[in-house]
This record gives C-alpha cells, structure tokens and sequence, in this order.
C-alpha cells in the first residue's frame, strides 16, 4: 500500500464522470509525476485526492488510514499540502503572509519554516513585503510552493508547478522540488514538461480521458516508444 | 484679512465640521457594507436596518440608564450603552446568519440571490424595529449640548462669525478615528484579521489553507453588526433616531462603498467622505463667503447654491452613476477586504 494512494477513483463536477476508475499513488520521499493531454483530467484527479471532488467510486488512503470521507481542510492538517493549477497565492497579501496563512493551522513558532523557506527560494526573501499579485509568473509559483511548505506536509501535491515559466526557473525549481523530496516528503506532481518531469519521477503516470493509460517508473516511460510517440514528441 | 477669516470660519462651520461629521458616520456604514462584501460577496441591502437596529436596542439600554440615573457627564449615556447594543446586533445577525443566510451558502447561491434575500432580511427587521420601538421620533441625547458655542467663539476671536463644535460632532468624528484605526489594525496584524483577507481574496485557497470558513463568516457578522451598531448610534445622536431614515441612508453609504471600490475598507472610508463633501459642496448656500470676500460694493439677490438642498439624496445617486462609467471599479480598484 502506498504512503498516498487514489484509488478505483471514478467521479466528476456534475452529472458525466470525468475520472473513470483512475488510481494514482506515492511513496514518501519520491516523486510521482502524473502527464497527459490537455483536459485528461489531471487537475481533476488531483482534486479527486485533495477532496475537492465528490467520488462516486474509489477511496483515498493516506499514512495507513483511509481519508476519503475527509474535507480539504482536514487533510491539510492531516499532513497533505496541495498547490493548484490556478489562483494558487493571495494576491493582494504580501509574499510573507501568504507563507503565513499557509501555516494557518499551526499554533507553534513559524519564523523557522519562514527562513527556510526564503533559503530555498531566496528571492521571496528579497520580495517579502510586496503583494503577491505583483510578482513574476516564476516567483509567484515560488510563493504557491513555499505557501504550502509552511505546514510541513508529509505529502505536497504540485499541479504543474512549472506553468508560465522560463526554462532556466524550470529546471531551478525542479531541483527544489526534488530537495524537497529527500526531506522524505512525498511529492505527486502534474507536469505539462513530460520528458523534463519524467527524467526526475520515481514513477509516472499517463492519463488519457480520465482513465489511467500507462503507469511505470518514469525512466520506463521514457523508454516505452509508444508513450514518447504520442505523449513525449517523438 | 478679517474677512478671510469670517469667510473660513463660515466654511469651517457650515461645511468642514459638518462634512467631517457626515463623511464618519457614512464611512462607518460603507464600512460594514463592504466587509459583507468582501467577505461574503453580496450586496447586504439589510445593513441600514441593521444600523437601526443597534442604534434602537442602544436607545432603550440608554432610556433604562437614564431612569436609573446613571451618566456619564458630559458624555452622552448613550456611549455607556453602545456595548449591549452591539452584543444584541450581534445575536441577532448571527441567528439570521443561521437560519437564512447560511442555507443559500450551502449551496452556493449566486451573489443576486442573496441580494434578493438581504432585501427581505431588510423588510423583517424593519417591521420588527417599528414594532419594538414605533415609527416615530426618539430622541435620546443627553450631556453637553456643544463643546464649543458660536457666541464664545466670537467673543474669543472677535469674529463675526461664530464657530460651534457640537458634543456629538467630536464624539462621533473621534470614534470613527478610533473605529477605523482599530479595524486596520486588527485586519492587517491579528492571524484573524489576515485570515479573514485570505478567505475575501481566494476562498479555494484558503480552505487548502486551513482557514475554518464558517469562523471567518461569523467574525465578518460580529465585525458588520459592531460598526453598524456604532454607526447607527452615531447618526442617532447627531441627527435624531427615526426607523425609516436609515433606509434612506442606504443610498449615500452604498455609494460611498462603490466610489471607494467596493470590497476595499480604504476606499470605502474614503468614499464616505466623498459623498458626504460632495453632498454639503453643491447644496452649500455660498452667498456669505463671496460676500466676504468680494468686492465691498457686491451686493447678492440669491443663496448662491448650486443645488438646492432638496436634491441631496441626488448628489450621491449621481455621483453613483459617474464613478459607475467612467471606473467602475471604484477609487481603489477593490474585491478584496
Ligand atoms: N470546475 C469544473 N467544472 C466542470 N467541468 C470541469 C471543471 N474543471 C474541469 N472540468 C472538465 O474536466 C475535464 C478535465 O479537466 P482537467 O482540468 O482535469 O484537465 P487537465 O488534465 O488538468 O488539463 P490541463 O492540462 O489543461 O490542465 C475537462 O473536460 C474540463 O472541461
Ligand atoms: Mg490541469
């Protein structure tokens, strides 16, 4: 049984199914990437294991106890730290309390996760007391991890992380993001750069409508001639 | 030269004061408004009822104080009895929170819907405020009259125009001073106060947060029924309590939350005075001032107003209407508290 697992996911936003008997997991301390085209339902499925999604079918298990029937909230202090697609910082608050907030949940000292947050992504440091809606495409994504860093989650979910971003922020943020995960924290993560993404993934997942359509390790996936074919460019 | 100091301390009078006066007790109730909005994402149609609302339980502990002799000279008692009123506004929002507003959260009303249901929250309350206290007038202020007389005035400068500063013209500009610091601070240096920014910018993001929305939603109606509570009293004090007055004061404060951009409390401070200014500028009677500082030979047949005072209600409705074309979004570009 995995750390993190979706499983015999089957549900939607309304009456048609988006997601249809979809499984998807993680291990703690590794990355598991989840890849397809656009509308497969990536984002869905990620909502799917965050609880934002009503199930018709399936169950998600996290740490050794089945959470399905849980809210996103609590979850959240269950140990699940999750960065969506969209709108994912306050904009009209500063870049240090949307780490704040991120760490709503805590009672105790956060000035030690502020600073190791800002030593991960030294620029917020810089940009702390400006409004998160004036940073960068790249710096915002940077505030939208660290918010959610601030609770120490034993799980970070990352729906595409790397969106809008320049080659070079790519590559610097997949190597936090893999510093991340030898803290042993579990990392599920969408990702639009397949070949970048499945080069760092312990494991991958291709949907295609919903449906899980090739599940391996990610140096398989990038292997398989019929995923780079269709999914990877050639 | 002493006519430029009888032209000012006539607008010092007639205008400023009164302005300053006016524009407190508007940005208090925009205030209110705009928390609503910001938080709860409609247009609360029932808030000048609910400033009626607290000024009226404030009246009746007021009356009771009053029999049992208890003041707080030169104060108006009423300042002794805003707390209970608060404390009653406060239970009473919350219940209607929970029997009526929460079952269209729920299930995620459009926005229009629980306009539509604020104007029926509006209408209840009402009926209940003419039903406790009657329609009429009620005038419950006691203290000192002014903290300044004209005629002292006059004696002081040798001016021959008088200055007044009237006890609930300070009491209410100081308290909005005081209400409005207070608000600032606790919205942008308590956990709950930024909590409450977080859920007004990005309610998704928020819950993902952990923020507990149910929480922010009752801090919201403690925070509204606090300020339309002291607002309410406020005007009751300065002007006299009638129920039906404060519907009509619900068209200068909506104004003023939409001039200031709504959703934002700066603007919405900010609008109150515009309105409030814009009102007193244009029905202001300018006859003594340009008479003061014209020529000694001018002689004026009219007031010298640009509008008439009748048409004071109309200066915010047109201001509405400008402010709604040419930047809707308000002074302050707002949406989030
Ligand atoms: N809030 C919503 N309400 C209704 N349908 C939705 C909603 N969000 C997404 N969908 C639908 O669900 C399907 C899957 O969308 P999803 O966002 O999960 O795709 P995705 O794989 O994340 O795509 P992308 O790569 O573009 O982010 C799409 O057909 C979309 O139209
Ligand atoms: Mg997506």
């Amino acid at each position: 049984m995995s750390f993190l697992l979706g499983e015999h996911m089957t549900g939607g936003y309304g009456a048609a199914d988006i997601l249809h008997d979809c499984s998807i997991g993680v291990e703690k301390g590794e990355i598991a990437v989840i890849v397809g085209p656009n509308g497969a339902g990536k984002s869905t499925a990620m909502k799917a294991v965050f609880g934002m999604l009503p199930l018709r079918k399936g169950r998600i298990v996290f740490d050794g106890s089945d959470v399905t029937a849980l809210k996103p909230e609590e979850r959240v202090v269950k140990g699940m730290g999750f960065v969506p697609q969209t709108h994912n910082v306050f904009t009209s608050m500063t870049v240090e309390e949307n780490l704040e907030m991120g760490a709503f949940i805590r009672t105790d000292s956060i000035s030690d996760s502020i600073s190791q947050v800002y030593d991960l992504f030294p620029i917020l440091k810089e940009k702390r007391k400006q409004p998160a809606g004036e940073l960068s495409g790249g710096q915002r994504q940077q505030v939208a991890v660290g918010r959610a860093l601030m609770t120490h989650p034993k799980v970070l979910m990352l729906d595409e992380p790397t969106a809008g971003v320049s080659p070079i922020v790519m590559d610097e943020l997949f190597d936090r993001i893999i510093e991340i995960a030898r803290l042993d924290v579990a990392i599920l993560m969408v990702e639009q750069n397949a070949k970048q993404a499945l080069e760092i993934a312990d494991k991958g997942y291709v949907l295609v409508q919903g449906r899980n359509r090739f599940t391996d390790t990610g140096e398989a996936l990038l292997a398989n001639p019929e995923v780079r074919k269709a999914f990877l460019g050639g | 030269m002493v006519d430029v100091f009888n032209a000012l301390t006539v607008l010092g009078n007639f205008l400023i004061i009164p302005g300053l006066t006016y524009g407190s007790q508007l940005a208090l109730g925009a205030l209110g408004v705009t928390l609503v909005y910001g938080v709860l994402r409609f247009s609360n149609f029932a808030h000048g009822e609910t400033m009626a609302f607290g000024a009226m339980i404030t009246i009746l502990v007021t009356w009771g104080l009053q029999a049992a002799s208890i003041s707080i000279q030169p104060l108006p008692t009423a300042l002794l009895a805003i707390p209970v009123g608060i404390v009653v506004t406060v239970v009473l929002t919350l219940l209607i929170d929970r029997f009526v507003y929460r079952y269209h959260r729920d299930r995620k009303a459009n926005p229009v819907i629980f306009l539509i249901v604020s104007i029926g929250v509006m209408f209840f309350m009402g009926g209940l405020i003419r039903f406790i206290i009657g329609p009429g007038d009620q005038i419950f202020f006691d203290g000192t009259r002014f903290i300044l007389k004209a005629r002292e005035f006059k004696q002081m400068t040798g001016l021959d125009e008088g200055l007044s500063l009237r006890m609930t013209q300070a009491v209410t500009i100081i308290t909005a001073i005081i209400i409005v610091a207070a608000m600032f601070w606790f919205l942008n240096h308590t956990r709950t106060g930024k909590s409450m920014r977080a859920y007004s910018d990005n309610e998704n993001l928020a819950l993902l947060s952990g923020i507990n929305p149910d929480r922010v939603v009752m801090i919201t109606w403690i925070l509204v029924a606090a300020l339309a509570t002291i607002a309410g009293t406020l005007y009751g004090l300065d002007k006299s309590f009638k129920p039906f007055v404060y519907m009509q004061l619900l068209l200068p404060i909506f104004a003023s939350a939409i001039v200031g951009g709504v959703g934002n409390p700066l603007g919405a401070i900010a609008g109150g005075y515009v309105i409030a200014f814009s009102e007193l500028i244009l029905t202001f009677a300018y006859k003594k001032i340009i008479l003061y500082l014209g020529p000694e030979t001018l002689e004026l047949d009219s007031l010298v107003q640009i509008l008439g005072t009748d048409y004071k209600i109309a200066v915010s409705f047109i201001i509405l209407v400008i402010v709604l074309i040419i930047k809707p979004t308000g002074l302050f570009s707002g949406k989030t508290i």
